[in-house]
Order: structure tokens, then sequence, then C-alpha cells
């Protein structure tokens, strides 16, 4: 039988060091049951949260050889076993234990975006209609496992720590979702503006590159929120508008 | 004296899955205050894995369709051993559960008209099911999860109870710990609702994660409730086989409802072979007739594909059994053959499979819209449970509620596909409102603090043992003791054999030893979950033993057949006065006339 090692982070708050495992693999194995078979064999307390092992819950995100992925869908004849296969957890949140990090931030900014608002029922049911082609825009924003890979990777999280003054690709989408949702009649465009901080994304596609659901983050949903913002705050037209019916901007 | 944080609530809600989420929903809109305790994350239990969609006689598609069709489906599925009462209210409620998650937001797949698309499945008479291609269980726990952040619930992420705590004969509460620092907590509760889904954790081969350990079914167990129908653990038909390490992840049964058919090595569509008498009448007779019925031709009958999971999960055990199965001991579904019949079969199958076809392409390096998958049986769905009243959900212990895959009594004998996520919002609505009540009326139950500083030492005692026993060992042996000896089809021999190895397992799992500290170890954390895990696998042998015939998904090779007698009554397990296993024969009450009449006109 083969072998690979694996080079896993341990250690607990940002202190740690790697740790080389060898362990047997076979045909189509993936990143996590490396990592369970390591669990079993020689680290019954490593710490990786996991649950669906089908790429369906979000819960295994980490960094395989620098690249933030799902433990669950990394098969490991896409990696090069040659050499050991680095295993790290994600880097734009507060570790934990092991490969484990602390993503209750992500929880705390989805309750801060104002929730869904639908219109009045308008079929005779109590219900409403809405046409097939117009669920399909904001299903593939609903596609979101909420693994959080996109805000690993995004340079404002990662790199420049602002958590507090932005929401993160992830939840951009989720705003996104919501404004093109074909029943809500909400408005998160001065939030998205001033508290949400969609101006500091400069549209790297460095979220849409890594999300394993293949949402395409920066042109569907960012972009057409800025636009969103552009539209009602630096157009002159709608300025003039806004001056002359003394609306607020 | 034990140290742990002490939380005070009227509701609390033990797991976050779609039965958890609606009940905390429901119990909160009656203004109870709501704790909201889950193994994982918030949005991340196993609601997210299904994928086919949710049943609700909504008649969108076909007006056929009727809550007493649903319910005759639903009560034929299950070989009448259901709670028909449940089956009922399921059956009658679940439409306006669908429609209430679309003021919530969710956003079903459409028909022309606007309205809410619904899908063919097995066993159900007419497409009922209400779906967002093949993420439904996604689209619901987000949409219960957005909507509840809001309501001012109490969640705790990333906890785990190891023990109900009872006053007298009511519930006052639940104790257990967190995994990020180990530390013990104390929950008080005028009503606690369970909602902890199944044991799928206990077989080697299944679609289910970590967390289905059986905990809601143990934790009732010890605290004094009956469990019911424990002997029907349901296989779902079509799991991945290979690679060995996706074994068990699931295939839809929507792989069947828009087309695809099962065949063995010899190409032979072999689900034809065998229809049992209950479907005679509702199955195709030709392979041009089951395709008719899935292109929504309202006078063709459904191909045997889509007859019940327990059936066909056996008939791919007989393929399999007898040198027909595919290369890696399997069947082959083929959705692929439908570019046959439809121009744009590959852009079909990508739009309403997007999952499955991700899922294939990446794990297995097969694109389904091109070549057959290889499926096999793989441990799916409990359908025995925490026995309940059928309106309330509260158990036998005062105050303590259980819903969805945690609770019995909906499926009888086999679930069909789509009444679990209908399952979850019909009876989690009712749990949440029945626990709520509850809670007004009572106070707050008394804390034993001995009870406590016992449960923390047993929780405990895993660290002071020095490795005589690897706990995943012990997890693994007992899968496959399961897998091997109580599975699809069994026998009184295996499974005596079966209840040794679990004697012997239980021994060794009390010597586990666990390195490290408290702290999110993963070992400390599989060598608690053991102990759900005997309780409930020696339960759910005890009852197979006990139910000598073969049933829906029950089925047992020295008892073929079917006997009339044993469709009178469910087996019911307790916990006796010296903690062993009581089981009875509880006969089940006779049906409300109307609805055997629904019955007798829908055959």
């Amino acid at each position: 039988m083969a072998t690979a090692t694996f080079r896993i982070w341990r250690g607990e708050k940002g202190q740690g060091k790697f740790q080389d495992y060898t362990t047997e693999v076979s045909t189509g194995m993936v990143v996590l049951d490396a990592v369970h078979q390591i669990q079993a064999e020689h680290a019954g307390d490593l710490a990786v949260r996991w649950n669906c092992k089908a790429g369906k819950c979000g819960s295994c995100s980490a960094e395989i050889n620098g690249m933030p992925k799902l433990m669950c869908m990394t098969r490991l004849n896409s990696l090069p076993l040659d050499q050991p296969v680095t295993v790290e957890p994600m880097k734009a949140f507060p570790h934990m234990r092991d490969l484990v990090t602390d993503v209750s931030w992500n929880y705390k900014v989805k309750q801060r975006i104002p929730k869904f608002q639908p219109r009045k029922p308008d079929a005779e049911d109590g219900t409403w209609r809405i046409a097939p082609e117009d669920v399909e825009r904001v299903q593939e924003f609903r596609k979101c496992i909420e693994c959080y890979l996109c805000q690993d990777v995004c340079h404002v999280l990662r790199d420049h720590q602002m958590h507090e003054q932005f929401i993160g690709p992830r939840f951009l989408v989720f705003a996104a979702a919501l404004e093109m949702h074909p029943l809500d009649v909400g408005d998160r465009v001065e939030e998205l503006r001033k508290q949400f901080g969609i101006g500091l994304c400069n549209i790297t596609k460095c979220c849409t590159k890594v999300c394993p659901e293949g949402i395409t983050i920066t042109d569907n949903a960012i972009i057409p929120l800025k636009e969103l913002v552009v539209d009602r705050y630096f157009d002159p037209l709608s300025k003039l508008f806004r001056v002359f019916s003394h609306t607020k901007a | 004296m034990a140290e742990y944080i002490t939380h005070e609530h009227d509701v609390v809600i033990i797991g976050a899955g779609g039965a958890g989420l609606r009940a905390a929903v429901e119990a909160s809109a009656a203004g109870a205050r709501v704790a909201v305790i889950t193994k994982s994350l918030l949005g991340k239990a196993h609601t997210v894995m299904a994928e086919g969609g949710v049943a609700a006689a909504m008649g969108n598609v076909d007006d056929r369709d009727s809550w007493r069709v649903h319910f005759a489906d639903t009560m034929r599925g299950g070989q009448y051993l259901n709670n028909w009462r449940m089956a009922e209210l399921h059956a009658k409620e679940a439409p306006d559960r669908v429609r209430e998650l679309e003021a919530w937001g969710a956003l079903f797949d459409r028909t022309s008209d606007g309205r809410i698309l619904q899908r063919n499945f097995g066993g159900h008479r007419y497409p009922r099911l209400a779906h967002v291609g093949d993420r439904t269980g996604l689209e619901m726990i987000r949409t219960l999860q957005d909507h509840g952040i809001h309501l001012g619930l109490d969640v705790f992420m990333e906890y785990t109870i190891v023990k109900l705590l009872t006053h007298g004969d009511r519930i006052a509460g639940a104790f257990g710990y967190d995994r990020e620092r180990g530390r013990f907590h104390l929950f008080r509760g005028k009503a606690v609702v369970l909602a902890t889904g199944g044991i799928g954790r206990a077989y080697k081969i299944t679609s289910n994660s970590w967390e289905y350990s059986g905990d809601g079914h143990a934790l009732a167990y010890h605290a004094g409730a009956s469990l019911v129908d424990m002997e029907f653990v349901q296989f779902h038909p079509t799991g991945m086989i290979w690679p060995p390490s996706v074994r068990g992840i699931l295939v839809t049964e929507g792989v069947r409802g828009e087309g695809g058919v099962l065949r063995n090595r010899n190409n032979e569509r072999f689900m034809f072979k065998d229809i049992p008498p209950l479907y005679v009448n509702q199955t195709a007779d030709s392979e041009e007739e089951g395709w008719r019925y899935t292109q929504g031709d309202k006078n063709a009958r459904r191909p045997p594909e889509l007859l019940t999971r327990d059936h066909v999960a056996r008939c791919i055990r007989t393929e399999v059994r007898e040198g027909r199965g595919s290369p890696h001991g399997g069947v082959f579904l083929d959705i692929a053959w439908t570019k046959e019949k439809l121009p744009n079969a590959a852009e079909h199958i990508k739009k309403k499979l997007p999952s499955m076809y991700h899922q294939f392409k990446q794990l297995a390096d097969i694109d389904i819209t091109q070549e057959p998958m290889e499926v096999g049986p793989t441990t799916h769905y409990m359908m025995g449970g925490v026995r309940v009243n059928a309106d309330s959900q509260m158990s036998e212990v005062p105050g303590l509620f259980a819903a969805g895959e945690c609770a019995a009594g909906l499926h009888g004998a086999n679930r069909l596909g789509g009444n679990s996520l209908s399952d979850l919002l019909v009876f989690g609505q009712r749990a949440g409102e029945y626990a709520a009540g509850f809670a007004k009326e009572n106070s707050l139950g008394a804390i034993d603090t001995q009870e406590l500083a016992s449960a923390e030492k047993w929780a405990l005692r895993a660290f002071e043992h020095n490795g005589s026993e690897n706990p995943y060992g012990v997890q693994h042996k007992l899968q496959d003791t399961m897998q091997d000896l109580v599975g699809i089809v069994r026998q009184e021999q295996e499974m005596q054999q079966a209840l040794e190895r679990i004697r012997e397992l239980r021994t060794a799992s009390d010597a586990v030893g666990v390195d490290g500290n408290r702290e999110y170890n993963s070992g400390w954390h599989t060598a608690l979950d053991l102990y759900n895990l005997l309780t409930v696998s020696e339960i759910v042998t005890r009852a197979a033993l006990e139910r000598k015939e073969s049933r829906g998904a029950h089925f047992r090779d020295d008892f073929p057949a079917k006997d009339d007698q044993a469709g009178k009554f469910n087996i019911v397990a307790r916990k006796g006065p010296n903690g062993e296993v009581q089981l009875t024969r509880e006969p089940i009450p006779p049906m409300r006339e109307d609805l055997q009449r629904t019955i007798e006109e829908m055959k």
C-alpha cells in the first residue's frame, strides 16, 4: 500500500507547529479521510471540524498546500504526494485548536443584515406567483454552503483584518440574494455603503476562485450591489433629483 | 461538587436541524425564552444533506393530489404500522408549512405558471415534492436559520448533551459540555425538545455524518421515555460505492424521479422483475410507460425504480448477491440514457441534479450526463424513535418532547422519500407550540446536584484510563457489527452474535482512554458518543429479534414473509428497573373510520 505524509498544524490559539504524520493512502481518498485515519491511528485528540463529508455543509474548510479548500472534496490524486501535504486552519479567523478556527464572527455579521421582507401576497390563495426565470438568479447565491473560504481568502479580512468595517464576500452574496429576491421589498443599500463596507472590495475575484459551489461572487453579486450603491449615491442625476424632492441620501 | 455553568430557559431545544429550528421558531413566536443546543455550527445539521424535496399535497402539478392521497401513500409505504393520527396531521399540514417557508424567503423551483414546482418520488402517487434542484434541505435549513436568528434565540453552537435531568417524573433540564473548552453546562428548562436526528453512525456504510449517534434516542430512553419501531432502519437504495472513501454518500432518489433507471451488469432493468402486490396497480407495465410517467404524463403509472426504498434496496442486494452486480459490488443507475429521449439532456440533468453532477465529477471522475453511476444501499434513516403523542409530540416523560427523525410514528415500517423534510416542519412546529404551552403552565423543575456530579465524573473517566482501548477502534468495531449482523437482511443467529459483540464492546467502551486535554478533543467526544451508539444498537438488535416477520425496512431471512398478526402491533422498548432493555408488543389502536375509508378508496 502506498503512503503519504501530511504536515498538519497542531496547537492552540495561534501557537503551535507543524507535525508530520505518515499514513496509508488508497484510491479515491480525500484529505479529510487522511485526517480521520491519522486521528484514529496516531493523534486521537487532533481537532478537526467536519460533518457531511460530501461538500454540502461547509464545515471542513482548511488550507491545503496553502490553498483554501474543503478537506472532504480535495482528492489526494489532485495533490503531489511525493512531498508532504500541508494542512492548516483558515487564517482570517481566530485560531482555536489544530485545524479548527473560531468562525462566530460570521454569525454575528449575518444578524446585522436586515432580514427578508416579502411584499404582500398577490395571488388569490394568499401566496405568490414567481416566474421560473426570476428565481434562477437568486438560486445561484442560495447555493452557498457557508464554508467561509471566500472570507478566508479575502485580503480585506485576511491581511487587513478589517472585520469591523467589512462584511466580506459571503455576506455580500447574502445581501445580494436578499436585494435581488423576487419577493423582497427591503432596502439594504445604505447599510451596504456605510456599515458593510462594500467600497472596500476592489474586485480581485479571489473569493470567486475559491468558492466550492462555483458561485460567481464578484461578477454576479458584488458588482451589481456596487452598482446599486453608485446609482443611489453617486449618480449626478439622481443626486439632483434628491435635492429637489428632499429625500434623504 | 460538579463545576458547571448554568443557563435557564423556558424551552431547551436539543438539535438544530430542520425539526429543532422549526420548533425554536414556533416556541419563540409563542413568547418562550428558547435555547437551541447544537453539536455543530448552526446551519450544518444533517438537513443540509436532504436532496430530493419536501412532500406536501399542494396539487400544483397534478390537481388530483390531496391530503387524503398523501395520507394513504404514507400509510401504505409504512406497511400500516404508522401512527395514523400523525400521518393524518402530516398530510393535512405539510402544504401550509411549505408555503410558510416561502414567506420566510425560501425560493423553490417553479411551475410555468409561477407556483411551487413538485416532482415525482418513490411511493408518492402524484408529483408531490417541492424542491430546489437537488439541494432542498440546504434551502430549508438556511431559510429557518436566517429567519430564526432574528427571533432572539440563544444558540449554543458546538455543545453536546450527555444527560437529561428529571425531577420526579417530569423533565428538568439537560447537562452537557462545550467542544471548544470542554466545560460543563447545566441547561434548566421547563420543557425540553429533542430534535437530534438519527442513528446512522452505528453503521459502517451510511449517508449520515458523525453527529448521528442516536443521542436523542438514548437520552430519552435513559430518562424513562419509550422508544418504538426501533427495528426499522432505512437503507437508502442508492449510495455511492466507488471509490471506497465515498462509500455511502447519498445519491438522491430525484435521479430516478427525473427518469434515471437501474440496470444490472447484463443491462437488464431488473426492477421490473419483482413488484410487490400492494403496488401492482400503481406500477408501469413497460419501460415506455415508466418514462412517460417521469415526464409528467398523467395517464402513465410510475416506473418500478420509484417503488419504496425498502423494496428497491433489497432488489439491488439480490442482483449483487446473485452475481449480476456492477464491478464494485453495486448496480448501475443511469440518467445519461435520457439523451436518447431529450435533445438537451446533459443541460437538463445539470439543471435538475446539479449537486449530483458535481459530486460524481469531483469524487469519482464520473460525468453522469455521459455514463452510468454505480450505486448500492446505504444506511440512511431511522424510522424508530421516541414514542410521542401525535398531536403534541410529548413523550411519556412530562415536558420532554421529540420531533423529526428522533421521534417515531409517522413512517411506520418504511419512510417515503420527501416525507422527512415535511415531518420536520409539521412536527417541529407542533413540538415548539406544545413545548411553549407546557412551559407556560409549569415552573422549572428542581436539579439534583449529586446527579450532576456523577454525570461529570462519568463524562471525564476516559481521561483517567491510560489508552487501554482506542475510542475510534471501538466505534469501528461497533459499525462493522451492525453493518454485518443487523443490516439490510437479518437472521436470528447473526443478531444473537451482534448482541454478544455489543456486550463486549460495552465493556471495552468503559475502558477507553483518551490523550490530551478537554479542549476540542475529538477522541474524547468519540468516547462519549459510544455510550449512545451502544444503547441504540442494542435496542435496534433486540427489537429486530422480536419482530419475527419481514415488513418494510425490516427483512428477516428466517421469516421472509409478512405476518398479519405482526402487523397489528408496534414493538416498544423501555429501560427496565435493572437497566435492561424491556420490550413489549403494543397493539396499534384501531383507525378512525373516515381514515380507513380513505385507505380503501386509494387502493
